[in-house]
């Protein structure tokens, strides 16, 4: 191998291990560290001026003691299931709205696609804080949607939306619903019409030929979309805190309160380690299902 | 005409298989098949011929079910097909991309249409392996149409849309993705394929060598209507209008003005009169015999290169023989085209085969040559 090649290949594995690698030993680090009062809040940290002895005392000092904790105390692995759970049912509500509206798009005049194709991604321009925080208001007690309802007659009382699990689902369907969609757009547009004409020639109903053809077919975007949206909400921090309710378990804001408010880092870095290690599985399958769709293409 | 020849559109007593009645189909202000009535019957390999945007797609399209007709009917065995959605045609095509399910093997792109039939499921794989054979496919059964070549492709769409075995094939423009030699290898295979199995063809093609090699019977069509409907031969040999003749093949165009000579022969059962034909200023008219009686005035003499002779001499014996000097030669191995410049400036193409290897060329540019041919020639169409 010639220097040119290592060299270029180099810049992305310096990039990963500077942003990635380095950060994660440190997290990984502090996990196995114990809580301290001090600056920083936890010990051992390691003492330079001390060369080697004072890194192989660090390291002595270091135990899975944090681990063992997140394993005894069942708020840690309940909130790990239900996270997953909430963004599983996200994921596949997301699927549910996002392939209509894929579909939509892409069997719609050439002429309106780009329109379309800009009205979905229009959500981006505002921060995604105020989007949130613009559900608030539509969906508290005396939000509109509620409001709207009792004007309709359809209900006496207002509807508990905010602050339970449905907020959050709405919340998470909302935000990462263009995930779902521009992938499975992107399948769908590459689509050959001929394709469907074919198995209606050859005997198959429209709705047969939707689901023997048409689905099928776009089964990599279908499934690239569901990763875009259940690895980010998995790890969602924002939309449980501030839709979900006191019940709403998810590893991402007990996370939050581990750092912030008992300003446990260790037991923080922990839960953060094992939730990267329950990511990393949807990752890899991630990119092996975008890796078979690259070689499909070509 | 001997019993044994292939000609049910000649037998009053035969039905045909589809009916156009007066189909008219337009797509918004544009006429894409106009006023159209044609019959095509059991067995026959028949071909649409024209240029994109003559409506040959449509009428496969209308055929198919993807396409109502605006007015008119057509009928399939006699019952009007308008209402019957394309999965309950006994009509399967073959798509000019072949349309082959990328997700699918080549054995499933083949069972496809039977596992939505009724067909039960242990005479489904008697059926497809009976397929694959037929096209000589059945190494690649377990492939993906992307790891099998374009020649392999256009197989297996061809099986599975034969699959079936329906009432009537439908090929939009079925070789055009192929190389020229695989082409015509091609278009042989076609032809054995629709006499073993029976299966009426009904191809759509803008390339004439293909409509001519493979089918029964050509409609050249032009602006949504049929400019004339006839077997191969009759097609090139007896065109009915200049279109025709100068859309299939090669010919030389001269207008005139014709005189009818009283000389009437009968040749067969057609009465042939002579006619001759004034085409440019200090030149013989030309001499030629035509079926329509009475045909003076203003009239188009169409002629093949091939049938013109070239030769260094005046021949003594042809009915019509004009100099003129050799002004391109394009030599095409087999043949070669000379084109001849008459005094009066208009150039006729004539070509001889060149059947000797390394022969002197007798002919060069700029040189002076006779060309002649007989009184029959040729065609006379009134314009």
């Amino acid at each position: 191998m010639n220097w040119r090649r290592i060299s270029l290949i180099a810049v992305p594995y310096l990039w990963l291990a500077a942003l990635f690698l380095v950060p994660f030993l440190i997290v990984f680090k502090i996990s196995l560290s114990d809580i301290a009062l001090s600056i920083p809040p936890y010990t051992p940290t390691l003492d330079l001026s001390e060369g080697w002895s004072g890194l192989r005392n660090m390291i002595s000092q270091l135990d899975f003691e944090n681990f063992e904790f997140l394993a005894d105390d069942d708020l840690y692995w309940k909130s790990y299931l239900s996270s997953l759970q909430i963004a599983l049912i996200s994921t596949f509500f997301c699927l549910l709205v996002g392939f209509p509206i894929a579909y939509g798009m892409a069997n719609a005049p050439q002429e309106w696609q780009p329109t379309l194709m800009l009205l979905v991604i229009l959500p981006f321009w505002t921060s995604f804080l105020i989007r949130v925080y613009s559900l608030i208001g539509l969906l508290s007690n005396e939000g509109m949607i509620n409001q709207f309802l009792m004007w309709l007659g359809l209900i006496n009382e207002p509807l508990t939306i905010l602050n339970t699990n449905y907020a959050v689902y709405i919340g998470i369907v909302y935000t990462y619903c263009p995930f779902m969609i521009l992938p499975i757009y992107a399948t769908l547009i590459k689509l050959d019409g001929s394709l469907l004409e074919a198995a209606e020639d050859l005997g198959c109903s429209r709705t047969e030929a939707f689901w023997r053809i048409t689905v099928p077919l776009s089964k990599a975007g279908i499934i690239a979309g569901c990763f875009l949206v259940f690895i980010p909400a998995l790890g969602e921090f924002v939309i449980p805190s501030l839709l979900g309710g006191s019940d709403t378990l998810m590893i991402g804001k007990v996370l939050f309160e581990e750092f912030f408010s008992n300003r446990d880092w260790p037991v923080a870095s922990a839960v953060a380690v094992i939730l990267l290690l329950i990511l990393i599985i949807p990752i890899v399958m991630y990119q092996r299902n975008e890796q078979r769709r690259i070689e499909a293409e070509q | 005409m001997p019993e044994n020849v292939f000609a049910p559109w000649n037998d009053p007593a035969e039905k045909p298989l589809i009916q156009f009645k007066n189909v008219t189909k337009r797509f918004g202000d544009f006429t894409a098949v106009d006023d159209l009535s044609i019959d095509i019957y059991e067995k026959e390999f028949f071909a649409l011929l024209g240029p994109s945007g003559c409506g040959k797609t449509t009428m496969m399209r209308m055929l198919a079910g993807f396409e109502k007709p605006t007015s008119g009917t057509i009928l399939l065995d006699g019952k009007d097909i308008s209402p019957i959605p394309p999965n309950k045609r006994s009509v399967n095509m073959m798509f000019q991309s072949y349309a082959l399910f990328p997700h699918l093997t080549v054995y499933d792109n083949i069972a496809f249409g039977l596992k939505r039939s009724d067909m039960p499921k242990d005479q489904i794989d008697d059926r497809v392996q009976k397929m694959l054979k037929l096209v000589q496919i059945e190494k690649f059964a377990k492939r993906k149409p992307e790891q099998i070549s374009g020649g392999q492709r256009q197989r297996v769409a061809l099986a599975r849309a034969l699959a079936k075995a329906p009432k009537l094939l439908l090929l939009d423009e079925p070789l055009s993705a192929l190389d020229k030699k695989l082409r015509q290898d091609t278009q042989f295979e076609l032809m054995d394929i629709q006499e073993k199995t029976g299966t009426t063809f009904v191809i759509v093609t803008h390339d004439q060598e293909e409509a001519m090699t493979v089918a029964s019977r050509v409609a050249v069509m032009n602006f949504g209507k049929l400019i004339q409907v006839d077997t191969p031969t009759q097609i090139y040999e007896a065109p009915n209008s200049t279109y025709v003749a100068d859309f299939i093949g090669d010919v030389n165009i001269i207008t005139g003005h014709a005189v009818g000579v009283n000389q009437t022969e009968t040749i067969g059962s057609n009465d042939t009169e002579t006619v001759s034909i004034t085409w440019a200023e200090g030149q013989q008219p030309i001499i030629a015999t035509t079926a329509q009686p009475t045909l003076t005035g203003k009239v188009s003499f169409v002629i093949r290169p091939e049938k013109l002779n070239i030769t260094a001499e005046r021949p003594s014996d042809a009915s019509n023989a004009f100099q003129g000097k050799v002004l391109d030669i394009a030599y095409l191995g087999n043949l070669s085209t000379y084109h001849v410049e008459m005094p009066d400036g208009q150039i006729i193409k004539a070509q001889a085969t060149n059947a000797r290897r390394r022969a002197n060329r007798a002919f060069t540019w700029e040189d002076e040559v006779w060309l002649s041919w007989t009184d029959t020639a040729g065609v006379v169409i009134a314009e």
